[in-house]
C-alpha cells in the first residue's frame, strides 16, 4: 500500500496509506484533509482539489494535460508545481510522495 | 425526553451531506442530526446516469464520505427516516415513524422526486425513473437483458442514460415533447449538436412528440404510443421529465413556496431558524435575469450548503457563487457556466462539426453563460467572465483563437461604484 505525505495549508504533515490507483483528491477527501473539496467528483470542472507536487515526484508522473492546466489557470495560488489532485493516481512508484495543499 | 439537535438537516443528498461535512470541518460544537429517507450512505448523484449505471463505478467509489467518517464525525446520520411534519413554532419535526425530533436550526435539503408521467401504463413493470441509487441499480441490472429502451424526455439525465445504454448495445429511442432537446437548459446550437451526436451513435430522436400511452402486455411494458399514433417498441422505458421539488412539508408548516422554498440570499426560508438549500430551494441570484432561481445541480447544492454552514458558524455571507454544470455523453463533455435564459445573442466559437466548440450567451454583450463542448479553456475563462459580469467585444470573440479573457471590455460586478 503506497503512502502519501500530505502537508496541510496549516503546515501539518499527515502520512496516509492509499490504495494503488486511488487519486489524491479521493484520498484527501476521505481522510478529511482541509483545503481539498473535490466538488465535481473528479470530473475536471471545479479545481477544488488543487495541490502542489515538487521534485523528485513531479517527474515520476505524467504531466498535466492541457485541460488540467486550463482549469488551474484561474486559481489564485497556481504555480509551476500545481496539479489537480483528481488527476494524479497514486502508484507504487509514487510511494512516499510529498503533496502540499495550498 | 424528545431527541434534539442544535442543527437538524433533512436530506442526505449533496446539499445536506455537504452541510454536515462543512459544519464538522468548521469546528461546529453543536449537535448535528442528518436525516434522510434513503437507506444508503450519502452518495454522489452525477455518476448514477453515467459510470455507476453502466457498472464502471461501484458503490464505494461514489460515496461522498466513507462509513468511517460517519462513525467518527459525531454527526448523527439517521438513514431511512422521513420527516413528514414540521412545527416551526415549537421547533419540532415529526418523522413518518411518529418520532419527534427537536431542533435549534432546521435545514431543509430534501431535494425532490422524479416527476411521473400522467399517461396510461405508467405503472407497468419496466417503466423506470432515475433519481436515486436504487433507481440506478435497477437500470444497471436490466441493461444486460434489455434490447430496446425508450427514453421519455430529452433532458440531461435521459440523454446521459441514452448514451450509456447505446454503448452497452441497446437500441435507444428518445422522445421529446418540445421542438428540441435540452430546451429548458441550453440554446438551439447545443440542442442541435446533441441531437446529431446521438443520431451519429444510432439513437433515434423524436422531437415535438407527446406520449399518449405506455403500452404493456402481462403487466410489462412493450412500448410507447406517441401522439402521432406511432408505436415505439421498448422493453424498458425511462421517464426523465424533470423533478418535483420536495417542498410540501415546509409549505404546510407555513414557509413561502414559489417554484421551490423561497429563501433570502443567505438561503434562509421565510420561517424562523429554518433554511432551505439545494434542488428544493428558490434563491436570489444575480446570474438569473429574473433575479431568482431554483437550480438542480451539484454546484448549487454544495455552495448553498457552504453558505448555510458559514451562517451557522457565525460568519454569514450571501450566496453568490456562479452556477456551473457538466454532462458526459459518449466521448463528449459539455460544460456550462452561468444561466443562458434571457440571452439576446449567441456567439459560436470553433466548429460544431469538429466536436470542439463553445456557445457564448450574451445580453447587451454581457456574458450570461457559456456552453463548452470538449473545450475546457472556454468553460474556465467563460465561468470567470460570468462571475465578473463581463461585457466582451463580440466581434473579437468570434475568433476562437482569441482567448475569451482577452475579449473583455469591462466588468459589471467588480466595477468601482462612486461614493
Amino acid at each position: 500500500m503506497p503512502t502519501v505525505r500530505f502537508t496541510t495549508p496549516q503546515g501539518d504533515v499527515k502520512e496516509i496509506g492509499a490504495s494503488d490507483g486511488e487519486n489524491l483528491m479521493k484520498i484527501a477527501v476521505q481522510n478529511g484533509l482541509p483545503g481539498i473539496e473535490g466538488e465535481c467528483g473528479g470530473e475536471m470542472n471545479c479545481a477544488t482539489c488543487h495541490v502542489y507536487i515538487t521534485e523528485p515526484w513531479k517527474s515520476r508522473m505524467r504531466s498535466a494535460s492541457v485541460d488540467e492546466n486550463d482549469l488551474l489557470e484561474f486559481d489564485d495560488k497556481v504555480c509551476a508545481d500545481s496539479r489537480l489532485g483528481c488527476q494524479v493516481k497514486v502508484t507504487a512508484a509514487l510511494d512516499g510522495m510529498d503533496v502540499a495543499i495550498p | 425526553m424528545a431527541v434534539y439537535y442544535d442543527t437538524l438537516i433533512v436530506g442526505t443528498g449533496h446539499a445536506g451531506t455537504q452541510l454536515a461535512v462543512s459544519l464538522h470541518n468548521g469546528g461546529y460544537t453543536g449537535t448535528v442530526g442528518l436525516v434522510g429517507s434513503e437507506t444508503e450512505l450519502p452518495y454522489e448523484r452525477p455518476p448514477l446516469s453515467k459510470g455507476y449505471m453502466s457498472g464502471e463505478q461501484d458503490d464505494d467509489e461514489i460515496l461522498i464520505r466513507s462509513q468511517s467518517f460517519w462513525d467518527e464525525s459525531g454527526i448523527d446520520l439517521r438513514l431511512g427516516e422521513e420527516v413528514t411534519e414540521v412545527d416551526a413554532g415549537s421547533s419540532t419535526t415529526t418523522t413518518r415513524g411518529g418520532e419527534h425530533i427537536g431542533f435549534g436550526t432546521l435545514v431543509w435539503a430534501a431535494g425532490g422526486t422524479a416527476r411521473r408521467i400522467p399517461v396510461p401504463g405508467s405503472n407497468l413493470r419496466g417503466v423506470r425513473s432515475l433519481r436515486t441509487i436504487a433507481d440506478a441499480r435497477l437500470l444497471r441490472h436490466s441493461a444486460n437483458s434489455v434490447r430496446r429502451l425508450a427514453v421519455i424526455g430529452g433532458g440531461y439525465i435521459g440523454l446521459e442514460a441514452a448514451a450509456k445504454f447505446t454503448e452497452l448495445g441497446v437500441q435507444v429511442t428518445v422522445v421529446e415533447a418540445l421542438p428540441r432537446l435540452l430546451a429548458r437548459v441550453t440554446g438551439q446550437e447545443i440542442s442541435d449538436y446533441i441531437a446529431q451526436l446521438h443520431e451519429n451513435h444510432g439513437v433515434r430522436i423524436i422531437l415535438n412528440s407527446g406520449v399518449e400511452e405506455i403500452t404493456g402486455s402481462k403487466g410489462h411494458v412493450t412500448g410507447v404510443r406517441l401522439a402521432s399514433g406511432e408505436h415505439v417498441p421498448a422493453d424498458l422505458v425511462l421517464v426523465g421529465i424533470g423533478l418535483i421539488p420536495s417542498c410540501r412539508t415546509l409549505q404546510e408548516a407555513g414557509a413561502a413556496v414559489d417554484n421551490g422554498i423561497v429563501t433570502d440570499a443567505f438561503c434562509h426560508s421565510t420561517l424562523p431558524n429554518i433554511y432551505a438549500i439545494g434542488d428544493c430551494a428558490n434563491t436570489p441570484s444575480k446570474y438569473a435575469q429574473t433575479g431568482r432561481v431554483r437550480l438542480e445541480s451539484v454546484q448549487n447544492a454544495t455552495d448553498q450548503a457552504k453558505t448555510v454552514a458559514a451562517a451557522i458558524l457565525g460568519d454569514a455571507r450571501p450566496y453568490t457563487a456562479p452556477p456551473w454544470f457538466w454532462s458526459h455523453q459518449y466521448d463528449t463533455k459539455i460544460q456550462t457556466a452561468g444561466l443562458q435564459t434571457g440571452h439576446e445573442t449567441t456567439i459560436i466559437r470553433g466548429n460544431p462539426a469538429e466536436s470542439r466548440f463553445s456557445v457564448i450567451y450574451l445580453k447587451e454583450n454581457e456574458v450570461l453563460a457559456v456552453d463548452a463542448v470538449n473545450m475546457m479553456r472556454d468553460y474556465v475563462q467563460g465561468r470567470n467572465l460570468v462571475e465578473r459580469g463581463a461585457r466582451i467585444d463580440a466581434n473579437l470573440a468570434k475568433d476562437p483563437d482569441v482567448p475569451l479573457k482577452d475579449t473583455v471590455v469591462n466588468t459589471a460586478h467588480s466595477a468601482v461604484i462612486p461614493a
